[in-house]
């Protein structure tokens, strides 16, 4: 399985690899991480003209916490650093909980969060991450910079709202208050399969104890990672209780729409989201940082 | 810069410069261009763990990678883990083990465990059987190979190295 | 003797170089001016071809050849069948290329042969084929419905069909105070080693010679077969064994490759590599295991069995190759088991559809039919009131009960029998080990899972075949060298027949060489299959180092002039009073004479066949939410006669028992229907990994050697897989069993049982 022949590029810049890309016209791809990409090309499923390597780009791995615990994400990050890197922990542990979900260690040693993204597997972790944590995806293209909040960035299977030519910059994750209640749980067939559908979820508390504000998100159970806002409108305002949980459980179905494949029916997936719900916020309620 | 290139590659600590296809992976060009056998080809899609080398000690899918791109690494093979034609202690722990029967996956193991035991001198079972869960194995049923790698680890820490 | 080898865990001799990258597996084979070959394989599973044009791929740079049917002057040869040959299958023989019509998805249709596989692969997508689809037949129904035929000629897709039977089983159903009737599925799945087929040849018609390197497990069957295929003289076809990653039973039989090489070789008139990638090994490598099952069982109202009916029909694929209807016919033979069941009668039914071609894989039929038989010794012990293991122990044969004629269950072997052991025997130490007594299902820490315990009972045949040859040689260096026409495929092959020579020979066993399988090693040789290495190339080794001392101390006789009888034989060396003449200067003498110090053996077991014996049971914890079953812990026990060395047999074992999880969880070749292979990556065909190892007890049985070959050894390579879905089938079955809820199908997946559950109101 051997993939077609292209022409390669490595950049050294931002501004170099838009240019390149630019140039190479619309067959020509961005190499991050290239643990999707390239099984792709193995499989001639893909079969770029010319590829762009991003890993020569400095900038793009730039990590930064802000003094409010705002976490700042180069897009060529690698999946690896997420999972291992105490300051990230810190800044948002759920990253770092849900990345060593991902796949196994050699592959997250080259995978990026950035490619992660582009790539917008419905089942893959790190979209739903970003989901959840409401993060802003840093872009830059031909016709400039622009930002764009997750929940708008994914737009199908595979498919995101990139324009040509725009490569993700970094990801902005806003500040992650220490009394954060959170959890991540999916369901796979074997350890660091894609999930058959998992769940994300935050919540935090108020004084007197209610859910003053909280966010879940589903992975596996549509063409895009998908918000459960009727699940947070059932949390929000009321106190944490497996019975509040449960109801909020109930009302998932009605916010995803998963598909069947070879491994889960819908079915499957509807059912097995709402009963993960359930356990996420349990297991979140009762975590401690 | 085009589909052809001249690279130069640092593998198990000698350099070599040859003319590869952009297209090249990394794997085919250690098998095919340096004559490294060693590190093999089970799925070339970045799933069964055979062809796991060692880029700048990170345990990668060399599948995966385009030869261009290993150039300014050092990568390391299944061929570079012994000490001068002694089995490390990690491939002696392999077969005092019986931790391989026909050998396709091993150089893979190796490799996985070798960057797995760096990072963590001391791992659990569950933390060990987590490490090559990125392995496929047909032969063995992988216990005698969590077995070797904690028995290696143990050597590791009593020979006070690595 | 001093040095005793057999029975000891020894470290093996293959490692070394394994472990330093220094194997030598077929790809790592590199012969000058080798070209690449790469095959175009049909997207269709049921298609007529109408053209084929191989014109752009012929001429794109670095391209030397393409060919098709078309191109191939001669009649091409069919694929033979090597087993299990029953009448009317040579209706639905494979030629190596696809001629006028294609019958599954990866069936060759043409070749490129160019100087890499990069550049071969690019060809392949120049050749333009015009297909006319027809209707793909993808379910055993179909195929007998014959409303489409796969191959016209014969008229119908049963490729044959056959009742075996003992007793009568009409009666015993007729007089049974309790039956029960069951339909089993298995899923089709495969040997999937972690190396793909590969192949070089270097076919030269003037020598003529024809040597094809990468060869395994059938060597000389398979050279007589293509030597007669290419129409030279079997002394000019040399098949060449090298490293292998893994056979199971698929690799090593006659596949089209075997054909497509060498015409390649011979028609570029240089050396032709080709190696298959993993997409094609998921459809060109032989599937297995697809056999759906109507089982009936008759007993008295305490559980004995009086008779069993059944019905299998195998799912053969599109065409029959090498191993013919092993996989059927060995599914309903492994019927009953270690159980006397006195009353048998099986329809046995083997249907073609386009899919892969069916082969074997490790326990072919014995995994299918003990899922089968053990379910529904589960569903009646249920049904009756009577503790699994109780049942079991009723109807278990018993030493007095054996030998035990089964010849009337297998075609072509009338006298085949069960040997002596001790079934029940092997049960008990199984409930022992597990403590099946005391297993308390919600003894576990309340984590929400409900926990069941499932056994299972397996008898396993091995050793057939023909005889199998060793030549031991010793080298006036020290040397020593066994030669050998078994295979090995990764199971240890050079370090058991090393420890079988170095103990009789009483060496050092690190001083010997063992080379194997290829044709240009021994005269003849039988190779490796059903677990035959150690009963069969071990006792020539044995016989051949036996010899090889006689001979030794006829040589000493003659250089010190004296009677062969006064003299002894102890520490490699022959003994006179205190002289002593060690094998190497033997050996240096005999060169003096001309002479080399060597001995051949062929080691013949007349198909007289030993049957291993055991039990399994696995404790597992069921998530009734989202339907993931935990495998938490599993025992084996299994009666191999002798274990020549433990080690080596505790890693058959607990390679099988994982291989047989991912039979029973994970593995499986889906198709749709169309006759498209949905599982064409490892993305979705899922093999075990160490996510969720359970903790494995195997226990080797010593207690009955067999009684057909001299060392007493069974084959101890399948014992380990064939009860898996058998014993976690009826765990998962006991968890589910206040739901209403059977298990009747391969594999378990956490989909179909929500699905069960669902529809069972939870």
């Amino acid at each position: 399985m051997k993939p077609s022949k292209f022409n390669y590029y490595a950049a050294d810049s931002i501004d170099a690899a838009i240019s390149l890309i630019a140039q190479q016209g619309e067959d020509a791809r961005f190499l991050a991480g290239g643990q999707s990409l390239v099984p792709m090309m193995n499989f001639r499923v893909a079969a770029p003209a010319a590829l762009i390597d991003l890993n020569g780009v400095p900038e793009l791995s730039d990590v930064r916490i802000d003094d409010d615990g705002a976490l700042h994400i180069g897009a060529m990050t690698r999946t690896r650093r997420l999972e291992t890197d105490s300051e990230i922990a810190n800044a948002n542990p759920l990253i770092a909980v849900a990345a060593a979900y991902v796949a196994h260690t050699q592959i997250r040693n080259r995978g990026t969060i950035g490619g992660s993204l582009a790539h917008a597997d419905p089942a893959a972790e790190l979209p739903g991450i970003a989901l959840v944590c409401d993060a802003e995806i840093h872009l830059r293209g031909p016709s400039g910079a622009r930002v764009i909040k997750a929940a708008k960035f994914f737009d199908g299977v595979f498919t995101t709202t990139l324009a040509d030519g725009e490569l993700i910059e970094k990801l902005y994750f806003p500040p992650w208050p220490e009394q954060r209640r959170w959890a991540f749980q999916e369901i796979s067939r074997r350890e660091g399969d894609f999930a058959l559908v998992g769940i994300a979820a935050w919540f935090d508390m108020d004084a007197s104890g209610a859910i003053s504000d909280c966010r879940l998100a589903a992975i596996g159970a549509g063409d895009t990672p998908l918000l459960l806002d009727s699940a947070a409108r059932t949390l929000t305002g009321s106190a944490p209780s497996e019975a509040l949980f449960e109801k909020a459980a109930e009302t998932v179905a009605g916010d995803i729409a998963p598909f069947d494949d070879i491994h889960a029916s819908a079915d499957y997936r509807r059912e097995v989201a709402a009963v993960l719900v359930a356990r996420t916020l349990k297991t979140a309620w009762e975590r401690r940082r | 810069m085009s589909d052809r290139h001249t690279i130069s590659l640092n593998v198990n600590g000698a350099d070599y410069s040859c003319e590869i296809d952009a297209r090249m992976t990394l794997a085919d060009c250690l098998r095919e261009k340096l004559d490294l056998t060693g590190t093999h080809l089970g799925c070339e899609h970045g799933v069964c763990g055979a062809c796991t080398v060692l880029a700048d000690g990170d345990a990668v899918r060399s599948c995966l990678m385009f030869a261009v791109q290993a150039q300014g690494m050092e990568i390391t093979t299944v061929e570079g883990l012994a000490n001068n034609g002694d089995l490390s202690p990690l491939q002696e722990a392999f077969r005092d083990n019986h931790a391989l029967q026909c050998g396709f996956c091993t150089p893979g193991m190796l490799t996985t465990a070798e960057a797995f035991l760096t990072e963590n001198p001391s791992p659990t079972r569950a933390e060990t059987e987590s490490a090559i869960s990125g392995n496929l194995c047909r032969c063995t049923g992988y216990i005698s190979i969590v077995d070797a790698i904690l028995d290696a680890a143990d050597q590791r820490r009593d020979a006070g190295s690595k | 003797m001093t040095r005793t080898y057999i029975g000891k865990p020894v470290t093996r001799l293959e490692d070394r170089r394994l472990l330093t990258g220094a194997g030598s597996y077929i790809d790592d084979v590199k012969l000058p001016g080798m070209s690449t070959m790469a095959i175009l394989r049909s997207p269709y599973a049921h298609a007529r071809i109408r053209s084929i044009d191989l014109e752009a791929a012929r001429a794109m740079e670095g391209v030397i050849d393409a060919f098709c049917a078309a191109d191939l002057d001669a009649q091409l040869p069919v694929i033979p069948l090597r087993l299990a040959p029953f009448d009317g299958f040579e209706r639905f023989l494979q030629r190596p290329i696809a001629v006028d019509k294609v019958r599954y998805v990866g069936e060759p249709v043409a070749v490129v042969i160019a100087e890499d596989r990069y550049v071969a692969e690019d060809a392949l997508e120049l050749i333009d084929v015009e297909f006319d689809p027809l209707t793909a037949i993808t379910t055993v129904e179909q195929a007998a419905g014959g409303a489409t035929l796969i191959h016209e000629a014969a008229g119908e897709n049963m490729g044959t069909r056959y009742t075996v039977a003992r007793g009568n089983a009409d009666a015993a159903f007729d007089d049974a105070a309790y039956t029960r009737r069951e339909r089993f599925v298995t899923n089709r799945h495969g040997a999937v080693p972690m190396e793909t087929r590969g192949l070089i040849a270097e076919f030269d018609p003037e020598a003529p010679l024809l040597r094809l390197h990468g060869a395994t497990k059938v060597n000389f069957f398979n050279r007589r077969h293509l030597a007669a295929a290419f129409d030279l003289p079997e002394t000019s076809v040399e098949l060449i064994e090298t490293d292998v990653g893994g056979g199971f039973g698929a690799r090593g039989e006659l596949y089209p490759e075997d054909y497509l090489v060498p015409i390649a070789s011979r028609r570029t008139g240089g050396p032709v590599k080709w190696i298959e990638d993993r997409r094609e090994n998921l459809t060109a490598t032989n599937h297995s295991r697809d056999i759906v099952c109507e089982l009936e069982i008759a007993a008295t109202a305490e559980g004995e069995i009086l008779g069993m009916r059944a019905t299998v029909q195998g799912d053969m694929g599109a065409y029959v190759r090498t191993n013919g209807g092993v996989v059927p016919s060995k599914a309903a033979q492994f019927l009953p088991g270690p159980y006397r069941v006195p009353s048998f009668s099986c329809d046995v039914q083997f249907l073609v559809t386009n899919k892969t071609p069916v082969g074997t894989f490790r326990g072919p039929g014995r995994f299918e039919a003990n899922f089968c038989r053990e379910r529904m010794l589960d569903m009646m012990a249920d049904d009756l009131g009577i503790d699994p293991a109780e049942l079991r122990r009723r109807n278990l044969m018993t030493p007095e009960d054996l030998p035990y004629r089964i010849g009337e269950l297998v075609p072509g072997d009338p006298d085949a029998t069960l040997d002596r052991g001790n079934y029940p025997a092997a049960l008990e130490r199984l409930l022992n080990e597990c403590a099946y007594a005391d297993w308390n299902p919600g003894a576990e820490t309340d984590d929400g899972r409900v926990r069941g315990m499932g056994i299972a009972c397996f008898i396993e045949s091995s050793a057939a075949g023909p005889p199998e040859s060793a030549r031991i040689t010793v080298f006036s260096n020290g040397g020593v060298e066994i030669r050998t026409g078994a295979s090995s495929v990764g199971q240890g092959t050079e370090t058991g027949l090393a420890q079988i020579c170095a103990e009789f020979l009483d060496i050092d066993m690190n001083r010997i060489d063992v080379l194997h399988g290829s044709t240009t090693l021994v005269e003849t040789g039988g190779g490796t299959f059903h677990s035959r290495n150690t009963v069969m190339a071990g006792n020539a080794t044995r016989i051949a180092a036996e010899s090889l001392k006689d001979r030794a101390t006829e040589l000493a006789a003659l250089r010190w002039n004296c009677d062969a009888n006064d003299l002894s034989y102890d520490d490699g060396a022959v003994h006179r009073d205190s002289d002593r003449l060690t094998l190497q200067e033997l050996a240096a003498f005999a060169e003096t004479r001309g002479e080399t110090l060597s001995a051949d053996a062929l080691f013949d077991n007349e198909k007289q066949i030993s049957y291993s014996y055991g039990a399994h049971a696995a404790a597992v914890a069921l998530d009734i939410a989202t339907g993931v079953v935990k495998v938490e812990r599993y025992w084996l026990t299994e009666e191999i006669g002798r274990a020549l060395n433990p080690a080596m047999v505790q890693g058959q074992a607990v390679g099988g028992v994982i291989q047989g999880l991912g039979g029973t969880f994970l593995d499986h070749f889906v198709y749709d229907n169309d006759g498209q292979l949905l599982t064409g990556s490892f993305a979705d065909y899922l093999l075990p990994t160490t996510s969720e190892l359970p903790e494995i007890t195997a226990i080797a049985l010593e207690d009955s050697p067999s009684e057909f070959n001299p060392m007493g050894f069974k084959g101890a390579g399948e014992g380990g897989i064939v009860a898996v879905a058998a014993a976690v089938g009826n765990a998962v079955a006991r968890t589910l069993k206040p739901y209403g809820i059977s298990i009747n199908e391969l594999p378990i997946t956490p989909d179909r049982l929500r699905k069960a559950l669902r529809d069972a109101g939870n």
